[in-house]
């Protein structure tokens, strides 16, 4: 396998590869390689995840132990401790707001899409670096500067924003409804307002790079998944999150210059508000027509990440590689169409509902075709369960957990009942928050060796597998009868109904459920940092990869190869090829190299591969002259 | 001093924890394991998927229906009944997958474990699969949404001719109920007329909101007669929710809704049913709305027809109650308003 060097010898003379001179500074805070972006905000995402699972410890602890005294967290919470030691029913909404928040925007869009398509889009489609570096560094910074800002917002005096994540007006509008809209929903709505730029300066370069910068060969019907998830996910929140942008601003003028566009029949505090002819239900329209493709946002890049890394641990292609892109063409498309399904019961006209229900459930065919093909790339693998592996494995489950509730309350009759209970928290936390941190750390784990040229320990992961594995399904299995109990959402405590003053045991046994799943990351924060500096030398390929960023040297340069960018002449998923000598073949390997494993249909690509082979020492000469 | 303890007794757990990592790093690369393709850990690993497969499994069987009684509400309204039936038909469909599909995954994870000889089958595709599985969830899903469409389009239709009409507006953080009175209709109302009293705003120039009376602290309804709800808010978004009655809707300022059913059991015949002689149908908000949105309960009482009519009749006019209002009546209506709070009069004595 002399693959590597036959490229590197084939390295020209006009080689781009230039050391620059680098401090401190442009090295790892303003940097505009995108592999140091990428670290940036796996970092920042990592700490995010760290504060918002903090915040669900919280609010976990008033709905385990509704009797508790909290005084102990009054250094860190002041006076939202009340006197006798429990928790601020107000400041309990305002740590379900922002855990909301944290998690779906600063976790898992920046952290997951903004380190993974960062870090393996420029490896993976074999380019130097982002089509823009420099708008690839603001982008984070913006994210930066977004997270100052929401992160002050927890500290002032009336608390962050308070009204649910999806902060639906007339509440997030009226300081005199609830404190978090006063001074808290106004940083909320301009972090968000930086978020959506850092987004959407991501997004644009994430595309150009894809369109543009691919090497030679790598045709998008050779891309691997992980690239075509990041790339559809980029259009989405691209053609998303403005329409976001435009609900903030739109609540932004109702909040501060008196406006009416969400606002009418206002009567609060002893007063009559002179709004007029505003509708609440318009802005959930703008705020979930973001809100639903950001659900696809968050998982789409789990599910390319888990692609690639089922597909490499079972030593299989990938089931269905062009099956798998059209259901993620399928569910791009179909992710802008679904939004109202979350407005079932808000007052919208049945008929949009009818319409709506359809539209919803016409999105579970791709998802189902998605599960199916994991499956059958399992089927008759040689499994090695890498840490990386069983976090895809445990998505897969996720998926399909999560994914058979969405089929209940995608039925608009039966989403009556089900609406704003349990039984939804349940359904999002598994198929799209726990799926996607799944992904997330079946990423960290496969594209450590890349990132820092050390290997991860592989017991701690499996460790830390188990541990948030079953602890994930015991926090959030139980919320499914909580939920069909009627138990809503967003409660400080149930007590007062009569039908919901039950389940007390199992409302504790999830809290404590959570609190150990939470520490259990502490295992993965150790290893994370030990390996970084005391982890072993990783070898070049370690996981007998097919794709491109496992030619790089082991800790890439500024723009990634030394020598010139390697060719590509195959799809990403030859594994366990017949007659093949190896169980994988990397796409650098050209067809006329592997006539012992070569199918059929495939000899064409040798005679092509000829060709081009002589059109290159064409053109090679007529440079010459 | 006992957090002190606690903080030693931590600190001495972490560095045996420590130790452990190390001595079994050191012995992985003396063993040489760390070359190795796949460890004994890859055997572990697949093994304990099989064990949580079955654990669980067994776990989430058991608790279904150990606690199925304790799950399941009860249901008191007509499209209760079908959308219950909806419900469990997509948890067994839904049911039969997820323990298929679950099996597969961890089976395949189980059997098809790296052995060193042991070779994938290079599979790549296969269209006739795709193709079925494309089309078969399809059809089951068109089914279920096609019954379930049915069903909406039945609960969403509108109300029945002779619909028993309440009012329920949402505000922080309670519920305030208005019955129509003797005209069956309800009046006029407009939020700038909101006061300390009129806290529905209730337009005094609509001869229809003359009789109009405001429920007590409690909702009565009767049993079998089709219910109108005209939900409104007067501040924040609120949802009314009422999980005996399997209904839902949200209150929203600005923009009336509506929601109707059949109750289809009193009170009492409730608390035969569950064996709980305290019974009480409850309303509660599901629509984030401030520091008690945990708190905003409303107390619904279903009683056979004829005990409704006679509870209809002992109540009185909101306006009969607020005599001050009387001057905020046109003079055209005084006369109406004046007949009305005399007959109540009448009658209460």
């Amino acid at each position: 396998m002399s693959v590597a060097a036959n490229v590197s010898a084939g390295a020209h003379a006009h080689d781009e590869h230039h050391e620059h001179k680098e401090n401190f500074i442009t090295k790892y805070i303003f940097s505009t390689d995108h592999k140091m972006i990428g670290k940036q905000f796996l970092l920042t995402g990592m700490l995010w995840a760290l504060i918002g699972g903090f915040l669900s410890v919280i609010f976990r602890l008033q709905l385990g132990f509704p009797e508790m005294k909290l005084e102990w967290l009054r250094p860190l919470l002041g006076e939202w401790i009340q006197v006798d030691g429990s928790l601020d029913p107000e400041f309990y909404l305002a740590l379900v707001t922002m855990h909301g928040t944290i998690m779906v925007f600063f976790v898992l869009t920046a952290g997951l899409s903004g380190t993974f398509s960062n870090f393996l889009i420029p490896l993976q489609i074999g380019a130097r670096d982002m089509a823009s570096g420099f708008m690839n560094m603001l982008s984070y910074w913006f994210f930066f500067l977004s997270s100052v800002i929401m992160l002050t917002s927890l500290f002032i005096e009336t608390g962050p924003a308070a009204g649910g994540w999806v902060v639906y007006p007339p509440l997030s509008a009226l300081p005199q409804a609830i404190q978090g809209s006063g001074l808290g929903m106004t940083l909320w709505l301009v972090a968000m307002v930086f978020f959506i730029v850092s987004s959407l300066l991501g997004g644009i370069n994430y595309i150009a790079t894809v369109i543009n910068l691919r090497t030679k060969g790598m045709s998008f019907s050779r891309l691997p998944l992980t690239i075509w998830a990041f790339f559809l996910t980029a259009v989405i929140g691209l053609l998303s999150f403005p329409v976001l942008f435009a609900a903030a601003l739109l609540l932004v003028f109702d909040r501060s210059f008196g406006t009416s566009f969400y606002l009418s029949d206002i009567y609060i505090q002893g007063e009559a508000l002179p709004n007029m002819g505003g509708s609440p239900i318009l802005y959930q329209h703008l705020f979930w027509f973001l809100g639903h493709p950001e659900v696809y946002i968050v998982l789409l890049p789990a599910l390319g990440i888990t692609s690639e890394i089922i597909a490499t641990n079972s030593r299989k292609p990938i089931f269905g590689y062009k099956a798998m892109i059209i259901s993620m063409l399928g569910i791009t498309v179909l992710s802008f169409v679904v939004w109202a399904h979350h407005m079932f019961v808000s007052g919208l006209n049945p008929f949009l509902g009818s319409i709506f229900m359809f539209l919803t459930l016409i999105i579970a065919v791709p998802s189902a075709v998605k599960v199916f093909n994991y499956l059958t790339t399992l089927w008759k693998g040689n499994i090695i369960f890498t840490p990386a592996m069983l976090f895809s494995i445990g998505l897969v489950s996720f998926f399909i957990s999560g994914g058979l509730t969405g089929i209940f309350l995608g039925n608009s009759a039966i989403d009556i009942q089900l609406h704003d209970t349990y039984f939804v928290v349940a359904h999002f936390h598994l198929v799209m928050g726990s799926a996607s941190f799944f992904g997330l750390m079946a990423g960290v784990y496969h594209w450590f060796p890349k990132m820092f040229g050390k290997m991860m320990d592989a017991k701690l992961g499996y460790i830390h597998f188990w541990l948030t594995f079953v602890g994930v399904y015991m926090v959030f299995f139980p919320m499914h009868y909580i939920g069909i109990a009627g138990f809503p959402r967003r409660y400080y405590s149930w007590s007062n109904f009569e039908f919901a003053n039950s389940f007390t045991d199992l409302n504790m046994f999830v809290s404590v459920a959570a609190i150990l799943t939470f520490v259990a990351q502490f295992v993965f924060l150790f290893n994370f940092f030990w390996s970084m500096y005391r982890g072993k030398k990783a070898p070049l390929n370690p996981w007998r990869s097919n794709t491109l960023e496992w030619t790089t040297p082991l800790e890439p340069v500024h723009g990634n190869w030394p020598g010139e960018i390697p060719t590509v002449y195959r799809w990403p998923y030859d594994y366990s090829k017949p007659g093949a000598e190896e169980d994988f073949i990397p796409q650098t390997v050209p067809y006329s190299q592997t006539p012992e494993s070569n199918l059929p249909h495939e000899q064409q690509f040798v005679d092509e591969e000829r060709e081009d082979a002589a059109d290159d020492v064409v053109v090679a000469n007529e440079h010459k002259h | 001093m006992l957090g002190f303890i606690i903080g030693i007794g931590v600190l001495l757990l972490i560095s045996i924890l420590l130790m452990i990592f190390r001595i079994q790093s050191l012995v992985s690369v003396v063993k040489g394991s760390d070359k190795k393709r796949a460890t004994g850990s890859n055997k572990w690993n697949a093994a304990l998927g099989m064990i949580f497969l079955l654990g669980t499994g067994f776990l989430f069987f058991w608790y279904s229906f150990k606690e199925f009684d304790n799950y399941q509400l009860p249901v008191a309204s007509e499209h209760g009944v079908v959308t219950d039936g909806l419900f469990w038909t997509t948890m067994a469909v839904t049911g039969i997958v997820f323990v298929i599909t679950h099996i597969l995954l961890f089976w395949f994870g189980y059997k098809y474990q790296y052995k060193e000889n042991g070779k994938a089958l290079y599979y790549p595709d296969n269209n006739k699969l795709e193709l079925i599985w494309t089309v078969v969830p399809a059809v089951v899903l068109a089914l279920l949404i096609f019954t379930g469409w049915r069903a909406w389009v039945d609960i969403t239709e509108k109300a029945p001719e002779g619909s028993e009409e309440v009012e329920i507006m949402g505000y922080q953080f309670a519920w305030a109920v208005r019955y129509p009175g003797e005209d069956k209709k309800i009046g006029d109302y407009d939020f700038r007329l909101i006061d300390g009293s009129n806290q529905f705003g209730m337009d005094l120039t609509d001869e229809s909101s003359l009789d109009d009376f405001v429920a007590p602290n409690v909702m009565v309804l009767p049993k079998g007669k089709p219910v109108l709800f005209k939900i409104r808010s007067r501040d924040v978004l609120h949802s009314v929710f009422a999980p005996h009655f399997r209904l839902k809707m949200d209150a929203v300022p600005g923009m009336p809704t509506r929601f109707w059913f059949t109750p289809t059991k009193t009170t009492a015949e409730m608390r035969e049913e569950t064996g709980n002689p305290d019974f009480t149908y409850e309303i509660a908000c599901t629509e984030v709305c401030g520091r008690s949105h945990f708190a905003m309960r409303y107390r619904v009482e279903v009683v056979e027809p004829a005990e409704y009519e006679a509870w209809l009749a002992k109540q009185s006019s909101w306006l009969s109650q607020n005599p001050e209002y009387m001057e905020k009546v046109p003079d055209d209506l005084k006369g109406v308003a004046q007949v009305i709070v005399d007959q109540e009069k009448i009658i209460q004595k």
